[in-house]
C-alpha cells in the first residue's frame, strides 16, 4: 500500500480517450463492469483492454470467453489489427473459452463453480496475468441450472478476483430495468461502463457512458466512440478546458489584398476563420487559395470536402488558376472527401481527429460545414463543431470553415450558429447593382488584430481571386460594370485634364519664344541707333576739329598778327 | 490421478433397464472431477458409486480427477462446476453436474431413464 495515496491506482486501457475520461484507466486490481445491448462493442473493448496491456502496458491478460469460441474471436479482431496467436505464444495472452451447453448438462443436487476458478487461476497462473475479462459470464446462466448457487458462485469470483489483485472487465448483457440482465451490477461496484447503440434520423452512433466510478472523479457525460480499424476511440473533447496555446504568429491568406485587410499578414496561427455566404459566393475559391498558400510554404493542409469529390475541387480551381495537384503528388495536400450523411456526427469527428492526428496538418479545411445539418441536428452539429475547434486550438491548427447562408436568411447568422467560436469572419456577399450580381467581401470580425471595414469586390480571375476597391462615391457603391464604367469615366476625364495641361506648356513655350524674339529686335534696332550715333559724335568731333583748323589757317593766311597771335596764342 | 478399476461387484440386483444399457454399449467410461476432498466431492463419489453398482454392475470405469492436482485437465471437458460426472462413453458425452444426490436426474443424466 503506498503511504500517500492521493488516487486510486489506476490500469491505463490503452483505449483513447478511454483513458482521459475515467483519469487514467480503470480501477487497478478490481472489476470493472462493461454492459450494453448487443452489438454495441463490449467485447472489443474488453478484447483492447487485454491487448493494449499485453502489448503497450506489459501487463499479461486472461481473456474467457463465453460466447464465441477462441478461433472465432481471433479472427474477429484481426481485422482491428490484434494477433492474438502472437500474443498467445508469447505468453502475453491467455484465451479460454469456456463452453456451456444447457441440454448437456444435468444438474443432480449442490455444485460449485470451482472448476471455473481453477480454471481462470491457471491461465492466471500460467502467464503471470494483471488483466481478466470475463465475456460474457451471464450466459452462465442460460446454460447452468440453479441461479441461486450461480449467484452466490459469482459473488465469490469477484471478491476472488479482487484478492487476486487483477484488473478485470466483466461483460453484461443490457437488462430491461437494470443495467444488466441477472443484476452484476450489484456484485461489480467498483466502476461501470455503459455502452450504447443508437440510431436518429437513420445514422446511428456509439456511446460510452461512466455510470460509476467509486474512488475517483470521471467524466460523466455520454461520450461518443468509434470502433474502426484502429479499434475503439472514446472523444471526451467537451470535457477539456479552455486552455490552448495562442499565438501572434500570422498566415498568409494566399490573397494577397485580404492580407492587407487582415492587419497585413493573414490570419493567426491557430486561430479558426469562417468564410460564409450564400451559394457561388466564392467560399471554396478561398479555401483553395489558402490551401494553396500554406503547401507553398511547405506546410501540409488537409482538405475535408463534404460537397464535392477532390477532382472536382482540383479542376474547378484550376479554372481560376489555382493548381492543387502538385501538392496533392507532394504529399503537402491531402483530401478527405465523403458525404455527411455517410456516418453520424461522431463518427466524422472521430476521422477528422484521426485525419488529423495522422497527417499533422498545420492547415485544416472543412467545406462547408453547413452540410452537417440534417434536420434540426443544429445543437448536436454545435457542440461537435466546438469540439474540432478546440480541437484544432490546441494543435496550433488554423482552420478554414466555409458556410453556406441560405438566400432570404440573415446573412450574419451561420446556420450553425458557430459565429461566436469563430476568430476571423470573412462574409462574402452579393451586390445586385446595375442589373448584374456581383461579388463582394469585408471582414465582419477578426480578433486580435486590426482589420480593414472596408468593402472589397471580390473577382474571381484565371489568376485566382482578385480583391479591388468597390467604387464609393455620391451614387453610393459601385461594382462590376458600374465600377468599370465609372473607372472609365474617370480615366477620361484624366485624360482631357492631362491635354489641357500640355496645351498650357505648348502655350507658355510659344510665348516664351515670342518675347525672346522681341527682346532680340529691341537689342538689333537699339544697337544699330548705337552705332548711328556714335558715328555722329565721331562726325561732330571731327567737324570741330576741322573748324579750329581752319580758323589758324586763316589767321596764318591774313598774317596780321600772326606773331603775336602766335605769342599771344602760345603764350595763352 | 486416482483412477479407479473397473469393478467387478457381484451383481444382487438386475439393472433396472438391462435392455436399454446394453443397446447403448457394454462399458460406460466415467470422469468424476473434483477439487479436493471437499464433503461434495465424497458425496458425489459415494452416490457414484451406489448407482453404478446398482444399475451397471460390471460394465462401469470411474475415473476420479482432482482439479487440485491437475489444473489443466478443466480446459479439456469444460469443467465449469463441481463436481461433475462426464460420461465419455458411450457417445454422445454427457456431463452431471452436482453431488448425484438425485438419483434419479443421475440416471436421466446418463441416459439410462428416457427423458420426460
Amino acid at each position: 500500500m503506498p503511504k500517500a495515496r492521493r488516487q486510486l491506482p489506476k490500469a491505463p486501457t490503452g483505449i483513447q480517450g478511454l483513458d482521459e475520461i475515467t483519469g487514467g484507466g480503470l480501477p487497478k486490481g478490481r472489476p470493472t463492469l462493461v454492459c450494453g445491448s448487443a452489438g454495441c462493442g463490449k467485447t472489443l473493448l474488453a478484447m483492447e483492454f487485454i491487448v493494449r496491456g499485453a502489448t503497450q502496458f506489459n501487463e499479461p491478460g486472461v481473456f474467457m470467453t463465453f460466447e464465441e469460441s477462441a478461433q472465432d474471436l481471433t479472427k474477429n479482431v484481426a481485422s482491428l489489427g490484434f494477433d492474438l496467436k502472437d500474443l498467445v505464444a508469447r505468453k502475453k495472452l491467455a484465451l479460454d473459452f469456456v463452453y456451456v451447453e444447457r441440454s448437456e448438462i444435468e444438474e443432480t443436487g449442490e455444485y460449485d463453480l470451482e472448476g471455473l476458478f481453477i480454471r481462470l487461476g491457471q491461465a492466471i497462473d500460467s502467464i503471470h496475468a494483471k488483466r481478466v475479462v470475463l465475456d460474457t459470464i451471464e450466459s452462465l446462466f442460460a446454460g447452468l441450472p440453479n441461479p441461486l448457487i450461480l449467484r452466490a458462485e459469482l459473488r465469490r469470483l469477484f471478491r476472488w478476483l479482487k484478492d487476486k489483485g487483477v484488473t478485470a472487465i466483466i461483460t453484461g448483457e443490457r437488462g430491461d430495468e437494470t443495467l444488466t440482465r441477472q443484476g452484476l451490477e450489484e456484485y461489480v461496484s467498483d466502476c461501470v461502463i455503459v455502452l450504447d447503440h443508437r440510431v436518429s434520423e437513420q445514422v446511428s452512433s456509439r456511446r460510452l457512458r461512466v455510470v460509476k466510478y467509486r474512488g475517483s472523479t470521471h467524466g460523466t457525460n455520454e461520450y461518443p466512440f468509434l470502433i474502426d480499424e484502429n479499434g475503439i476511440s472514446v472523444l471526451p473533447v467537451t470535457s477539456l478546458v479552455l486552455q490552448h496555446p495562442a499565438s501572434t504568429q500570422r498566415v498568409p491568406t494566399g490573397v494577397p489584398r485580404l492580407d492587407t485587410m487582415l492587419g497585413g499578414a493573414g490570419y493567426l496561427r491557430g486561430s479558426t476563420v469562417l468564410a460564409s455566404g450564400t451559394a457561388g459566393s466564392g467560399k471554396s475559391s478561398l479555401a483553395a487559395h489558402f490551401a494553396d498558400a500554406a503547401c507553398r510554404r511547405g506546410e501540409h493542409a488537409l482538405y475535408f470536402a463534404f460537397e464535392e469529390s477532390p477532382n472536382q475541387i482540383m479542376r474547378n480551381m484550376r479554372s481560376i488558376g489555382i493548381d492543387l495537384q502538385p501538392w496533392v503528388q507532394k504529399g503537402l495536400l491531402q483530401f478527405q472527401a465523403t458525404r455527411p450523411t455517410f456516418a453520424g456526427l461522431e463518427m466524422h469527428l472521430t476521422m477528422i481527429h484521426k485525419a488529423i492526428n495522422t497527417f499533422k496538418p498545420q492547415v485544416v479545411i472543412v467545406d462547408p460545414l453547413t452540410s452537417f445539418v440534417i434536420g434540426g441536428n443544429e445543437t448536436e452539429v454545435k457542440s461537435m463543431l466546438m469540439r474540432l475547434v478546440d480541437f484544432l486550438k490546441i494543435n496550433q491548427i488554423t482552420g478554414l470553415f466555409t458556410s453556406l447562408t441560405s438566400g432570404g436568411g440573415p446573412l450574419e447568422q451561420t446556420e450553425v450558429a458557430i459565429s461566436s467560436l469563430i476568430d476571423t469572419w470573412l462574409l462574402l456577399r452579393d451586390i445586385e447593382i446595375g442589373g448584374e450580381r456581383n461579388r463582394g467581401m469585408y471582414i465582419l470580425k477578426s480578433r486580435g488584430m486590426a482589420h480593414s471595414n472596408q468593402i472589397r469586390e471580390f473577382l474571381l480571375t484565371d489568376h485566382g481571386v482578385e480583391l479591388r476597391d468597390v467604387y464609393v462615391g455620391a451614387g453610393g457603391v459601385l461594382t462590376g460594370s458600374a465600377r468599370l464604367a465609372q473607372e472609365a469615366q474617370e480615366q477620361a476625364g484624366k485624360l482631357t485634364r492631362q491635354q489641357e495641361t500640355t496645351r498650357r506648356q505648348l502655350e507658355l513655350e510659344r510665348r516664351r519664344k515670342a518675347m525672346e524674339a522681341q527682346i532680340a529686335a529691341m537689342h538689333a534696332e537699339f544697337e544699330a541707333q548705337e552705332t548711328e550715333t556714335l558715328k555722329i559724335i565721331e562726325q561732330e568731333q571731327t567737324r570741330e576739329e576741322l573748324l579750329v583748323q581752319e580758323r589758324v589757317d586763316m589767321g596764318l593766311s591774313r598774317k596780321s598778327d600772326a606773331r603775336a597771335n602766335k605769342q599771344k596764342g602760345n603764350s595763352k | 490421478m486416482k483412477t479407479k478399476p473397473a469393478k467387478t461387484a457381484t451383481p444382487k440386483t438386475a439393472p433396472r433397464r438391462p435392455k436399454r444399457a446394453k443397446a447403448n454399449a457394454d462399458a460406460f467410461v466415467l470422469r468424476l472431477y473434483v477439487a479436493g476432498q471437499t464433503p461434495k466431492s465424497m458425496t458425489a463419489f459415494a452416490n457414484l458409486k451406489k448407482i453404478c453398482e446398482e444399475h451397471l454392475a460390471g460394465r462401469y470405469k470411474i475415473e476420479v480427477l482432482d482439479l487440485l492436482e491437475n489444473p489443466q485437465l478443466a480446459r479439456g471437458d469444460q469443467i465449469l462446476a463441481i463436481p461433475t460426472l462426464v460420461r465419455k462413453l458411450p457417445m454422445p458425452v454427457r456431463k452431471i453436474i452436482g453431488d448425484l444426490s438425485n438419483t434419479e436426474r443421475v440416471l436421466i443424466g446418463l441416459d439410462l431413464l428416457p427423458r420426460e
